[in-house]
C-alpha cells in the first residue's frame, strides 16, 4: 500500500517539525560556547563552566561561563556605572529603548521560540504562540511605564542596581517580567539565568545591543546556586528579585535581611482548580489542560490540585481521562506536540519519586494508555498523570511536584470548596470553574491567592500583577503594582540613621524606691489592649514608664510572647471587619477621630509629660494625629484598585485585599502620631492589627485604649501588647498566623525582622533604623502606606454570550 | 538535531482499537432515537470564552504537512456534500455538478497520489427537492448518494405538512440523505417538545433516508441553544446534525461546531449512538477542510473521519482542494482554471 493510502487509512497526523537550521547557525556562530554579558559585551568562556543540553534528546548544545564572586563584582560594576546616565534619561528615551527591545524580540520571535524550546524542551507551540509573544507584550507595556513613571509615579526614584534570578521554566518569559519592569523605573540589571536554560537570555543580550540599549543597563551572569548566592551577597544591589523555588527563596529572605535591599519573591504553588457542578464541564477539561499539561507542569501557578464538586467528579474524571488519551507527548519541535521534554533528568527523577510516593499511599493514579512507550525513550519525557482520591493531608496535595501531575479531591459545599483550596501554605493562583457568577465571584474574594482566573487559567498579561499570597512570596510582576518593586521614596534615599532608645530592663522590682516614683494617688498599672478589652499581661510582669525628665509616672505591662499569640487570636477571629464596606470602617474611624480631639487635651498633656514637647508641640502632634484618623478615614471607601482589559470580552480586578492580621512594631518618636500613622491605614483598608506602641513612651498609645471603646472600634481590630519592642516583634515575626510585619525601630530589629520573617514568608516593611518625619506628610502619610497595607489580588473575569 | 525516531508519533503507538482502526468500516447503527429527556441537557450552559480558546487552539496545536496533508484532503473530498442551492439551478447545472461529484480530481494527480484504484468521489451531491430527479439519474451507478434539502429549506416556516410532503417527495424521487431545517422560534423560546416532536415527525417521513438536520446555529445565537437543539434533534433521530443552511449571516463556525460535537459526545454516552456531524456554510479553503477533520479527530475520534459520519457541505471548497492537491503533487503553486468546474 503506497504511502496517502496507508495514511487514509490511519488518518494519523505525520511529523510537522518545525525549522531549527537557523538556531544551529546561531550556536554555531557562538562555537557553542558563551560567557557573561558585562558592559555590553560578552566576556570569555575561559575558566569554569557548565553545559547546557536538549533535555528531549540530551545532546549537548552549549557550554556556558559559571559566574564567579568575581563575575559578579564585575556585573555590578557595569550596571552601577551605566545607572547614573541611564536612571537621568528622560521618561520618553527610556520607553524609546524598550519600545525597541520589543520590537526587536519581535522581529528575532520565531528564533527565540525555537532558541527556547531546544534549550528548554517546551513545545514549539508554546514558545511560538505563547512565551514569546508575551514577551514582547511585557515590554511593549513597560515601555509605557518608563514614559509616565514621574507622571505617575510622583516624589518615587528607581531603586537602584537590581540582581534579578530567574527560573528555567520559562526563561525568556521571566527575564522580560524581570527585565521590563526594572528598565522603565530607570533601574540597571545583573541577571542571572537558570543554568539549565541560559541560552534565550544570552539571545537577548545580542538583541539588546542590536537596538542599542547603552552598555551596562543589562547584565548577565551565568551560573548556578553559587553565583546566585554571590549575587544576593553582593552589597552593590539596592533590589533582590527571585522567582523559583520557596526553598531557596526563604533563604535569600534569610540572606538580604538586614541589607536594606528591597525584595521581590515569587515561589512556588500548589494552586487549586475549582470545579463546581454548574460548570461547563467540556470546557473545564481543556482549562485542566492549559492549567497542569501546559508547559509540562513546570508552572509555578499551575493548577496542580483539581477540586471538584462530589456529584460531577467522576463524570467529570471520565472526560479528563478520554481527554488525555488525545495528548501528544514528544518532540518538542514538532508543531503537534502538547507536552514536550522535562527539563532535566534530574527533574524526572524528583517527579517520578513523588509520583511513586504517592501510589505507595493508596491515591490512584491514571496515565494514558500509551504513557508506558515512554519509559527507555532517549529524552525527559514524563506521561500526563491524574491522581483521584487524594487526600488533602497526602504529599500529592500539599507538595508542589512541578510536572504534569493533577492531584483531584472531592468537596460537597463552595464553603468547603474555599476550606480545601487554602488548605495550603502556598497562595499563588487559583482557577475556578462555574456558570454561576455568585459561586465564581464569592469564590474568587474568599481564595487567598495572587491570581485568580475564572473560567480561564494561566494567562497573563504584562499590565496584570502576577504574585503570591502566604508562602508563593511577596511582590508583583506586570502593571502598576509591578512598578512599585522598582521605585523606593525619593526622600528615603537620604534618611537619616532612627534614634532608638535601648531594649527594656529585666523587669525585676527596683531595689529602691524609683526616681518620683511616691508619694502617689490611686496605684495604676496599664494593662493590655487585647480583643477590645484590658487584660493583664500574661507574665505577670510589668515595668516602670518615666516621663521626659525621669521620673518614674506609672508601670506598663511587660508583654510576651503568650500575650501575642493571644493578641493574634482575637485579630484573626475579628473578621467582620475587613468584611465590612469601606464607608462603614470610615465611619467607626471618624468618630475615632471625633474621639480624639474630644480628648486632646488630655493628649497633649500626655505627650508634654512623656517627651517634654512644648505645649504648643503637644498640640501640634495631637492636632496632626486627629487629621491622621480622618486621612485614612478618607481613604478607606476609595482605595479601590483598577480594572484592566488584557484581552477582549475580560475584565481583569486588580483588587487590594488586606492582609488580615498585621503585626506592627511602632518607632519611638513622635508616640501617638507615629502609632496612628501606622495602625490607621492599616485598619481603614480592612487589616486587623496587632500593634506593639513605643516601649519607653507607650501611655499616649494606651489612652487610646478607651478612645477605641467609646468610637465602636470593634474589639480585636486594634490590639496593642506594650513591652520590649525587640522581643514582641521576634514573636510576631515567628507568628504563622501573621501574614505583614511592619517593623519600626532599630537597624538590628529590622535585620531579625526580616531574617525571621522567612518562616512564613510574610510581607515585611522595616525602616533599617532609619528615621520618619511623622510630621511630614510626604513621609508619614500617603500612598507608600495604602499599598504596604495591602495585596493585590488579579481577578480574570471572561464574559460572553 | 539527529532525533531518529519521531517522538510526536509515539503518541499514536496504542493498541489498532483505539485508535479506531478497525471499526473505521463497521456500519454505523442507525440512530433510533429516544424519549425527550430535558435532564440530559438542561442544566448545560456553555462557556463562550473557553469554547472560543479551545477552537482557537485546535488548530495550533496540531499541523498536518506533506504527504498527510495530502492524504488528508483526499479525505475531506470523499466527505464534501458537493452543494448548489441556488435559485437559477438548472438540470444542467446539476449534471455538470454531479460529474464534477463523480470525477473531483485531475486523473494525473489521482495518479501522483497512487490512487488510481481508490475510485475517489464526493461525500454525495446536494440539492433542492426538485433537481432530485436530475441528481438521482446522473449519479446512477456511482454510489454516491443525493442529499435534498427539504421542509420549506431555509427558513423551515412552511406549514408542517407540506414541510413532510417535501421529504415524501424526495425520497420518493430517490434521495437517500435528506437535509431538513428545524423552526427556530421552538429553539428560541425553549420549547422543546415542540422541536423533538417535530424532527421526530420528519425522521418517519424519511424512511430509509438518512436525516440530517440542520440547526441553522447562526440564527440560534447562544452556544448553549446550539447545544441543546442538538441534544433534541438526536434525541428526535437525527442521523446527523449540521450546522447551518449557509443562507444565515454567520454559518459554519468552530466553536459552534466544537459545542455540536461534544453534544454528538455526550448523545454517543448516554445512548451509545454515533450521530454524525456536518459543517456547511461558508467553508471554502482547504484549510478549513483540515481544522474541520482536525476537530472530529480531537474532539471525537478516528471514526468520524470518515463520509459515513462527517461530511462538509461546500461549494467552493473542492477547488482550492484541488489546487492544494496539485501544490503537493507538483511543488508549483496552482490555479483555478487547471482543474475542472463543477
Amino acid at each position: 500500500m503506497n504511502q496517502i493510502q496507508d495514511i487514509l487509512r490511519t488518518m494519523e497526523y505525520g511529523p510537522a517539525p518545525e525549522e531549527d537550521a537557523h538556531v544551529r547557525a546561531w550556536l554555531k556562530r557562538h562555537g557553542g560556547r558563551f560567557g557573561h554579558f558585562i558592559g555590553g559585551r560578552f566576556t570569555r568562556p575561559d575558566g569554569k563552566t557548565f553545559k547546557v543540553f536538549n533535555p528531549s534528546t540530551g545532546e549537548e548544545i552549549g557550554e556556558v561561563a559559571e559566574g564567579t564572586e568575581k563575575d559578579v563584582d564585575k556585573a555590578v560594576k557595569a550596571a552601577a556605572s551605566a545607572f547614573a546616565k541611564w536612571s537621568a534619561l528622560s521618561g520618553n528615551e527610556r520607553a524609546r529603548h524598550l519600545y525597541a527591545l520589543a520590537r526587536s524580540v519581535q522581529k528575532h520571535a520565531r528564533f527565540l521560540a525555537v532558541l527556547e524550546t531546544i534549550d528548554n524542551g517546551k513545545p514549539i507551540r508554546e514558545t511560538r504562540d505563547l512565551d514569546i509573544p508575551l514577551v514582547a507584550r511585557h515590554f511593549y507595556h513597560h515601555a509605557g511605564w518608563a514614559e509616565l513613571r514621574d507622571e505617575q509615579f510622583p516624589g518615587y526614584v528607581p531603586a537602584g542596581v537590581c540582581g534579578q534570578i530567574i527560573p528555567w521554566n520559562f526563561p525568556l518569559l521571566m527575564l522580560a517580567w524581570k527585565v521590563a519592569p526594572a528598565l522603565a523605573a530607570g533601574c540597571t540589571v545583573v541577571l542571572k539565568p537558570a543554568e539549565h536554560t541560559p541560552l534565550s537570555a544570552l539571545a537577548f543580550a545580542e538583541i539588546c545591543n542590536e537596538a542599542g540599549l547603552p552598555a551596562g543597563v543589562f547584565n548577565i551572569v551565568n551560573g548556578g546556586g553559587e553565583t546566585g548566592a554571590a549575587m544576593v551577597a553582593h552589597p552593590g544591589f539596592s533590589k533582590i528579585a527571585f522567582t523559583g523555588s520557596t526553598e531557596v527563596g526563604r533563604i535569600i529572605r534569610k540572606q538580604t535581611a538586614g541589607t536594606g535591599k528591597k525584595l521581590s519573591l515569587e515561589l512556588g504553588g500548589k494552586s487549586p482548580f475549582i470545579v463546581f457542578a454548574d460548570a461547563d464541564l467540556d470546557a473545564a477539561v481543556e482549562g485542566v489542560v492549559d492549567a497542569i499539561w501546559f508547559n509540562q507542569g513546570e508552572v509555578c501557578c499551575a493548577g496542580s490540585r483539581a477540586l471538584v464538586q462530589e456529584g460531577v467528579a467522576e463524570r467529570f474524571y471520565g472526560k479528563l481521562r478520554e481527554r488525555m488519551e488525545k495528548l501528544r507527548v514528544g518532540d518538542p519541535l514538532d508543531k503537534s506536540t502538547d507536552i514536550g521534554a522535562v527539563v532535566a533528568p534530574v527533574q524526572i527523577r524528583s517527579i517520578t519519586a513523588k509520583v511513586e510516593a504517592g501510589v505507595r499511599e493508596g491515591a490512584s493514579l491514571f496515565q494514558p494508555s500509551w504513557a508506558k512507550e515512554l519509559s527507555g525513550r532517549p529524552g525527559c519525557f514524563f506521561p500526563p498523570s491524574l491522581f483521584t482520591n487524594v487526600s488533602p493531608a497526602s504529599p500529592l496535595a500539599q507538595e508542589e511536584i512541578f510536572g504534569p501531575v493533577l492531584a483531584a479531591m472531592t468537596f460537597r459545599t463552595p464553603g468547603e470548596a474555599v476550606q480545601l483550596a487554602n488548605n495550603s501554605r502556598y497562595g499563588l493562583a487559583a482557577s475556578i470553574w462555574s456558570q454561576n457568577l455568585d459561586t465564581a465571584f464569592d469564590t474568587a474574594r474568599r481564595v487567598k491567592a495572587g491570581v485568580v482566573w475564572i473560567n480561564s487559567t494561566n494567562l497573563f498579561d504584562g499590565a496584570v500583577g502576577f504574585g503570591g499570597y502566604k508562602e508563593s512570596g511577596f511582590g508583583r510582576e506586570g502593571g502598576r503594582e509591578g512598578m512599585h518593586e522598582y521605585l523606593t521614596p525619593a526622600w528615603l534615599k537620604k534618611a537619616k540613621p532612627a534614634r532608638v532608645a535601648p531594649p527594656l530592663e529585666a523587669p525585676l522590682p527596683a531595689e529602691e524606691g524609683l526616681p518620683g516614683s511616691a508619694p502617689r494617688a490611686l496605684d495604676r498599672t496599664v494593662k493590655l489592649y487585647i480583643d477590645g478589652k484590658q487584660a493583664r499581661p500574661d507574665s505577670g510582669y510589668s515595668y516602670p514608664v518615666f516621663d521626659h525628665s525621669g521620673k518614674a509616672v506609672t508601670e506598663a505591662g511587660f508583654g510576651n510572647r503568650k500575650d501575642i499569640r493571644n493578641a493574634v487570636e482575637a485579630a484573626r477571629k475579628t473578621e467582620g471587619w475587613s468584611g465590612m464596606t469601606g464607608h462603614a470602617r470610615a465611619q467607626v474611624l471618624y468618630f475615632l477621630a471625633e474621639n480624639l480631639e474630644l480628648r486632646g487635651d488630655e493628649f497633649a498633656a500626655r505627650l508634654r509629660q512623656a517627651t517634654g514637647a512644648s505645649p504648643a508641640q503637644a498640640k501640634k502632634e495631637v492636632a496632626a494625629s486627629v487629621a491622621r484618623v480622618m486621612y485614612y478615614a478618607a481613604w478607606a471607601d476609595k482605595y479601590d484598585g483598577a480594572v484592566r482589559g488584557p484581552q477582549p470580552r475580560m475584565l481583569s480586578l486588580a483588587l487590594p485585599e488586606p492582609f488580615e492580621v498585621i503585626g506592627i512594631s511602632c518607632p519611638d518618636e513622635a508616640p501617638l502620631l507615629s502609632f496612628l500613622s501606622l495602625a490607621l491605614p492599616a485598619i481603614a483598608m480592612g487589616n486587623r492589627v496587632v500593634a506593639t506602641p513605643s516601649p519607653r513612651q507607650p501611655l499616649a498609645a494606651c489612652d487610646l485604649y478607651q478612645v477605641l471603646d467609646t468610637s465602636d472600634v470593634p474589639g480585636g481590630v486594634v490590639n496593642i501588647v506594650t513591652g520590649d519592642r525587640d522581643q514582641l516583634a521576634s514573636v510576631m515575626a515567628k507568628h504563622d498566623d501573621i501574614a505583614a510585619h511592619w517593623y519600626f525601630g532599630s537597624a538590628e530589629g529590622s535585620a531579625m525582622v526580616e531574617r525571621e520573617s522567612a518562616g512564613n514568608l510574610k510581607s515585611t516593611w522595616v525602616n533599617n533604623g532609619k528615621a520618619r518625619d511623622w510630621h511630614d506628610p510626604t513621609e508619614g502619610q500617603g500612598e507608600e502606606f495604602l499599598f504596604k497595607a495591602n495585596r493585590i489580588k488579579s481577578i480574570w473575569t471572561p464574559f460572553g454570550v | 538535531m539527529n532525533v531518529k525516531t519521531d517522538p510526536a508519533r509515539m503518541a499514536d503507538a496504542r493498541p489498532a482499537t483505539e485508535k479506531g482502526l478497525v471499526p473505521v468500516h463497521s456500519p454505523i447503527r442507525r440512530n433510533e432515537g429516544m424519549a425527550l429527556d430535558p435532564a440530559l441537557f438542561e442544566a448545560m450552559d456553555v462557556n463562550l470564552s473557553a469554547a472560543e480558546r479551545r477552537a482557537a487552539t485546535l488548530t495550533t496545536r496540531r499541523s498536518v504537512k506533506k504527504a498527510w496533508q495530502a492524504a488528508w484532503l483526499v479525505r475531506a473530498i470523499e466527505c464534501i456534500d458537493l452543494t448548489t442551492l441556488a435559485g437559477d439551478d438548472t438540470p444542467g447545472r446539476v449534471e455538470r455538478l454531479c460529474a464534477k461529484a463523480r470525477h473531483p480530481l485531475r486523473d494525473d494527480l489521482v495518479e501522483a497520489l497512487g490512487l488510481s484504484g481508490h475510485r475517489l468521489h464526493t461525500g454525495a451531491v446536494c440539492v433542492y427537492p426538485a433537481m432530485v430527479p436530475t441528481a438521482v439519474k446522473a449519479l446512477k451507478g456511482s454510489g454516491i448518494p443525493v442529499a435534498s434539502v427539504a421542509t420549506g429549506f431555509p427558513a423551515g416556516l412552511t406549514p408542517l405538512p407540506q414541510r413532510l410532503a417535501e421529504i415524501r417527495y424526495a425520497v420518493g424521487e430517490g434521495a437517500a440523505e435528506i437535509d431538513i431545517v428545524v423552526t427556530r422560534a421552538h429553539v428560541l423560546t425553549g420549547n422543546w417538545p415542540a422541536l423533538y416532536d417535530e424532527v421526530r415527525q420528519m425522521r418517519e417521513a424519511c424512511g430509509e433516508a438518512h436525516l440530517k438536520t440542520i440547526l441553522a446555529t447562526g440564527e440560534l445565537k447562544t452556544l448553549t441553544n446550539v447545544y441543546k437543539a442538538s441534544m433534541v434533534a438526536m434525541m428526535a433521530g437525527a442521523d446527523f446534525i449540521k450546522t447551518s443552511t449557509g443562507m444565515e449571516a454567520v454559518n459554519a463556525t468552530l466553536p459552534v461546531s466544537l459545542v455540536m460535537v461534544r453534544a454528538i459526545r455526550a448523545y454517543l454516552e448516554a445512548t451509545g449512538y454515533r450521530i454524525g456531524f456536518k459543517p456547511a456554510g461558508g467553508i471554502r479553503a482547504a484549510k478549513d477542510a483540515l481544522a474541520w477533520l482536525i476537530l472530529m479527530k480531537e474532539e471525537l475520534g478516528r471514526d468520524w473521519m470518515e463520509p459515513d459520519l462527517f461530511r462538509l457541505g461546500a461549494s467552493s471548497l473542492l477547488g482550492d482542494i484541488e489546487r492544494q492537491i496539485e501544490h503537493f503533487v507538483t511543488g508549483r503553486y496552482s490555479s483555478a482554471d487547471r482543474h475542472g468546474m463543477g
